[in-house]
């Protein structure tokens, strides 16, 4: 169990900067009125964030990746949350498994 | 129409909504702590590393440009890259914590992982927002991460590749769940296809994470124009 002084300062810096993402958006609020079009573009946060973060595994990966996951949408349009995982997961390794 | 149920309950349904993700990331705490340990970080500051930042993306960032003695100011700034997307989402969920008095807003933006900015736009479209449906939501998930973390550490060498079993998948997938679940018509669609194609491209062609970034605001472009656009059409 050793605690190097260089990582603690590392790991403390990373701490910092992920605090300051994290309040920052909502000292931001507080000081910018909300009016409808930027009501619009908050709502359109959520949707436009998840897709950024998994179009690369979608798209750009290979077919496994790229099958799994219409597999997984399809799903979850018909079943809960955690059978559409396992739907994906499982269409993920039977085709990498079978080598695409 | 908006029922209020007590805080225990609460807490307990926050609960029952997590399970889901608390399966898909202790497999990815697992792997995050064996690679630590082969970046020769110690059980404990692998431990202290998952408690204290608690942004998985981030930390696994970090261990890809790890250096021995350990780069403060570049650990710090790849988190603040990686991270610099959750400016959006707590400007977001902010917006939708009326019953969070004072300071507990901020308590709650401190553990503010995408797994629960996610979690909690959902349950803010259906339900209102409570502090103990939150804490019921981040506190499994959190000692998830924590735990796994350090069982990785101490584990390391005897994983194997979780890729194998199609593990490393279980994100995106649940990802893809609640991406269909804010589908709210065309439009949506047309903020799906902006941010799918700038993230891809921006991938394809830039290093690190800059597609998170990139995807977002073409996301968010495409909203305003579509807002003006149907203004002008009134």
């Amino acid at each position: 169990m050793t605690l190097d002084l260089s990582t603690l300062l590392a790991i403390l810096a990373m701490a910092a900067a992920t605090i300051f993402t994290r309040v920052g958006g909502l000292v931001l609020i507080r000081y910018v009125r909300i009016d409808e079009r930027r009501q619009t573009a908050i709502e359109a946060i959520p949707p436009a964030v998840l897709m950024a973060v998994i179009a690369p595994t979608a798209f750009a990966t290979g077919w496994a990746e790229a099958l799994a996951c219409a597999a997984t949408a399809i799903a979850s349009r018909r079943l809960p949350m955690l059978a559409s995982v396992v739907v994906g997961v499982a269409t993920v390794a039977l085709l990498r498994t079978a080598g695409l | 129409m908006l029922q209020q149920s007590r805080p225990a309950g609460e807490f307990k349904a926050g609960m029952r909504a997590i399970f889901p993700l608390i399966v898909a990331v202790l497999p990815i705490g697992l792997v995050f702590g064996a690679v630590s340990a082969t970046k020769g970080l110690s059980p404990l500051e692998t431990t202290l590393m998952s408690a204290l930042v608690f942004a998985g993306g981030s930390q696994f960032v970090a261990m890809d440009i790890w250096t021995h003695p350990a780069s403060w100011m570049g650990a710090g700034f790849a988190a603040l890259l990686v991270n610099i997307r959750h400016l959006l989402m707590s400007a977001s969920i902010g917006t939708k914590m009326q019953s969070f008095a004072g300071i507990k807003r901020y308590i709650a933006m401190l553990f503010l992982a995408d797994e629960i900015w996610a979690m909690a736009e959902f349950r803010a479209g259906t339900m209102r927002l409570t502090p103990a449906w939150y804490a019921g939501i981040v506190t499994p998930f959190y000692l998830a991460w924590v735990g796994s973390s350090l069982a990785g550490a101490l584990l390391g060498a005897f994983l194997g590749d979780p890729a194998v079993i199609g593990l490393d998948f279980a994100f995106p997938a649940v990802f893809i769940v609640l991406v269909m679940g804010f589908w709210k018509g065309p439009e949506t669609g047309a903020v799906l296809a902006a941010s799918g194609i700038a993230a891809v491209a921006v991938h394809q062609f830039v290093p690190g994470v800059w597609h998170i970034a990139a995807g977002a605001l073409a996301g968010l472009a495409m909203a305003f124009w579509k807002g003006r656009a149907r203004e002008q059409a009134a």
